[in-house]
C-alpha cells in the first residue's frame, strides 16, 4: 500500500517515495485529518512531471477562456449586426448573435473547467474532519441577550412598539378589496340578443346561409361588437361572444340544445370552452368533433356539442339562430345558458 | 349447304366460330369508338385533358373510388369534389394514397402537372365541386398586406396550424399539417375544398382578399429567419422543454459525474 498516506503518522518530507504536496507547515495548520479512513496518492502526487503536465493544463484552460473573451469583444466591434449566416441545425441566422453567444458561455466554461481541474489534480485532497461547535451559547451570553430586550421598564417603546405590530396586518385586510365588487350579471350574459346580425370575426361581414356550403367553418361575433369593445375600452366581450358557425347535413345532427335550433343544417356554438376558458376552433368537419388546444377536451357539435372526452364537464352553449327578411344571419335569442368555464355562483 | 353442315362437326368449327366472333365484336368496338372519338376531338383540348384523365383515373384511382368515381368500401365518392380538390391532393401527393390510416400525409406527387390537371379535369366532370382557382387569384397575394394576413391566419387558421404555421395534433391520431412545403395555390386549394378534416373557408365567407393576406402571411412566416438560434420546430414549449431537460441537464449530469469522479 504504497499508495496510501496518513498525514500523522507516516508523512515524512524526506522520503521521495512518499512526498505528498501538503508541507508539514501546512499540515499542522490544517484540521485534523480523518482517522481511519485510507488516503490513495493522486499521480500528480507523487510524479512531479504529472504535477507539470496538469498545471499546463490548467493554464491551458485559463488561456482559452481568455482567448474567447477576446473573441467576444473584438465580435461585438467587428461582426455588423445586420450580417448572416447559415448554420447546421438552426438555417439563417444573426453571425453576431452566434458569435456573441458561443464566446461569452465558452469563455465562462473555460474558467470552469480549469478551476475544477485544478482543485481536483494539484490542490490538497487530504480528508479531514472538522468538528463542529455546539450551537448553544454560553449561559452569561444568554443572560446578556436578555439584559438587552428587557424593554419593560420603557413603556413608550413597549406601548408604541405593540401598536405598530397589530396595525401591520391591516394592509392585507384592505386588500380583499380588490377581490370585489362581485360579477352582478356580466358573466351570464353576452352580447348576443334577438335579431343581432352574425358577422364574420375580422372583417365583420354579414352572412348569408347561402354561402357556407357543408364542412364551412365560420368564426363570428355579433354585429355590434366593435362597437361595444370600444365603450367598454376592453376585449372582454370578444371573450364572452364569440361563436363558431359550422354547416353539416342536417341528417348528421343527431341533436340540438332546442328545437330546431340550427338554420338548414347551420349551428351556432360559443367558441368557449366550458373546461377553463380557451377559444375552441379545432373543428373536424368529417367527425364533427371540436378539440379545444389547451386539455382536449372534445365535443360533439353534432350531438348538441356534448363533451365527449377530456376534463370538460358542460357542454358547449349553442346560440339559436335564423335569419332576417333580407337572407342574413340572425341570432334568435341570447345564449340561455353562461358560456364559458364554470363559476361560484353558477349552480348546476 | 351440305358441305357447310358437314363443316359444323369438324374439330376446327367451333375455333373458326370464335374468332369469327370475337372479329365482328371489334369491329363493332372500332366503329362505336370512331362514332364517339371524333366529335370528342372536336370540342378542343379540354375534352382530350378529361380523355387523358380518365385513362389515369382507370389505372390510378379507380380500384378505391370506383369506375366512375362512384366510391367503394376503401374510398369515398368524388361526385361534387371538384377540380380543385384533386389537384390538391394529387399534387401534394396525398393521393394516391400509400397505405389507409387516420391522416393521409403529404409526399412526393406520383404524378406531374400536367396529368394532375387531367386527372382534376376528369373528376370535375362527376359533378359539380370548386374549380381550380385562376393563377391571378393565386397571385394576388403578392399585393396583400401581412398584417391583415396575421390577424385572419390566428382567428381562422392557428388553432389547428399553429401560430407559426407548424403544424398541431388533432383527435384520434389525426392532425393539422405544416404549411411549410404548401404552395399558394394548395393554400388557396385547401382553404376552398376542405381537406380530410380540415372544414372549408368558402370564398363568400373568406373573401378572396382575405384569402390572398392570409397565403401572404403564410409566405412571410415560410422565409422568417430564427435570430434567435434553433427554431426547434416552432410548436412553443413542448421541444424546448424536451431540449432544455435531455440536453441541458443531461451535460449539467455529465459534468457533475466528471467533478465527483476520483483521479488517479
Amino acid at each position: 500500500m504504497t499508495n496510501k498516506f496518513d498525514i500523522n503518522n507516516t508523512f515524512d518530507p524526506d522520503d521521495e517515495n512518499q512526498s505528498p504536496k501538503v508541507s508539514k507547515e501546512v499540515a499542522t495548520k490544517l484540521p485534523t485529518p480523518a482517522k481511519g479512513v485510507d488516503h490513495y496518492l493522486r499521480r500528480t502526487d507523487t510524479d512531479p512531471k504529472a504535477a507539470k503536465r496538469a498545471e499546463r493544463q490548467v493554464a491551458a484552460f485559463f488561456g482559452a477562456s481568455s482567448l474567447f473573451t477576446l473573441i467576444f469583444v473584438v465580435s461585438f466591434f467587428a461582426i455588423p449586426r445586420e450580417t448572416k449566416i447559415a448554420v447546421s441545425l438552426i438555417g439563417v441566422t444573426s453571425a453576431q448573435n452566434i458569435v456573441l453567444g458561443t464566446s461569452f458561455g465558452l469563455a465562462i466554461l473555460f474558467i470552469g473547467i480549469g478551476a475544477i481541474h485544478w482543485a481536483k489534480k494539484l490542490m490538497p485532497d487530504v480528508e479531514m474532519v472538522q468538528e463542529r461547535k455546539e450551537m448553544k451559547p454560553s449561559d452569561e451570553v444568554q443572560q446578556e441577550a436578555l439584559d438587552a430586550f428587557r424593554v419593560g421598564q420603557r413603556k413608550l417603546i413597549r406601548r408604541s412598539l405593540l401598536g405598530a405590530l397589530a396595525l401591520f396586518p391591516l394592509p392585507f385586510v384592505v386588500m380583499l378589496r380588490d377581490l370585489g365588487p362581485a360579477p352582478k350579471g356580466e358573466l351570464r350574459k353576452t352580447a348576443w340578443q334577438e335579431d343581432l346580425h352574425i358577422v364574420t370575426d375580422i372583417t365583420y361581414e354579414k352572412i348569408r346561409p347561402e354561402d357556407i356550403p357543408v364542412g364551412n367553418l365560420i368564426s363570428a361575433m355579433p354585429e355590434n361588437i366593435l362597437e361595444i369593445q370600444e365603450e367598454e375600452g376592453n376585449l372582454n366581450e370578444r371573450g364572452k361572444s364569440a361563436i363558431l358557425l359550422v354547416r353539416m347535413r342536417p341528417e348528421d345532427i343527431k341533436s340540438q340544445q332546442g328545437p330546431d335550433w340550427d338554420y338548414q343544417g347551420i349551428v351556432a356554438y360559443s367558441k368557449i370552452c366550458t373546461h377553463v376558458g380557451c377559444p375552441i376552433a379545432l373543428y373536424e368537419q368529417r367527425t364533427h368533433h371540436l378539440l379545444c388546444p389547451c386539455h382536449q377536451s372534445t365535443f360533439d357539435l353534432a350531438d348538441s356539442g356534448q363533451p365527449i372526452f377530456g376534463p370538460a364537464a358542460r357542454r358547449l352553449p349553442q346560440l339559436a339562430i335564423t335569419v332576417d327578411e333580407e337572407g342574413y344571419l340572425i341570432a334568435r335569442q341570447g345564449f340561455q345558458e353562461p358560456v364559458g368555464p364554470s363559476f361560484w355562483e353558477r349552480g348546476a | 349447304m351440305a358441305n357447310l353442315a358437314k363443316f359444323r362437326r369438324n374439330r376446327f368449327a367451333s375455333v373458326l366460330v370464335l374468332f369469327f366472333a370475337l372479329g365482328l365484336v371489334s369491329i363493332g368496338f372500332s366503329g362505336v369508338n370512331k362514332l364517339v372519338t371524333p366529335a370528342a376531338a372536336k370540342i378542343g383540348s379540354e375534352e382530350t385533358l378529361v380523355d387523358k384523365g380518365s385513362a389515369l383515373f382507370a389505372e390510378g384511382c379507380s380500384s378505391c373510388h370506383g369506375l366512375n368515381g362512384q366510391g367503394t368500401s376503401d374510398g369515398p365518392t368524388l361526385a361534387g369534389v371538384g377540380a380543385a380538390s384533386v389537384h390538391f391532393q394529387v399534387s401534394t401527393g396525398r393521393m394516391p394514397m400509400a397505405a389507409p390510416g387516420a391522416q393521409v400525409m403529404r409526399k412526393k406527387p406520383s404524378y406531374n402537372e400536367e396529368e394532375t390537371l387531367a386527372l382534376a379535369a376528369y373528376v370535375a366532370t362527376f359533378g359539380p365541386g370548386p374549380a381550380i382557382p385562376s393563377e391571378e387569384q393565386v397571385n394576388e397575394w403578392q399585393n396583400a398586406s401581412v398584417s391583415e394576413g396575421g390577424e385572419l391566419f390566428r382567428t381562422n387558421c392557428a388553432q389547428c396550424h399553429n401560430f407559426a404555421g407548424s403544424g398541431g395534433a388533432l383527435t384520434n391520431g389525426k392532425y393539422a399539417p405544416s404549411l411549410g412545403q404548401a404552395t399558394p395555390l394548395q393554400i388557396y386549394e385547401a382553404m376552398i375544398t376542405g381537406p380530410q378534416s380540415m372544414p372549408i373557408f368558402s370564398d363568400e365567407t373568406l373573401t378572396p382578399e382575405s384569402k390572398a393576406a392570409i397565403i401572404r402571411y403564410i409566405q412571410e412566416l415560410n422565409k422568417s429567419e430564427n435570430p434567435g438560434g434553433m427554431d426547434l420546430g416552432r410548436i412553443g414549449p413542448v421541444t424546448e422543454g424536451l431540449v432544455l431537460w435531455v440536453v441541458g441537464l443531461g451535460v449539467l449530469i455529465i459534468f457533475a459525474v466528471w467533478i465527483g469522479a476520483r483521479v488517479r
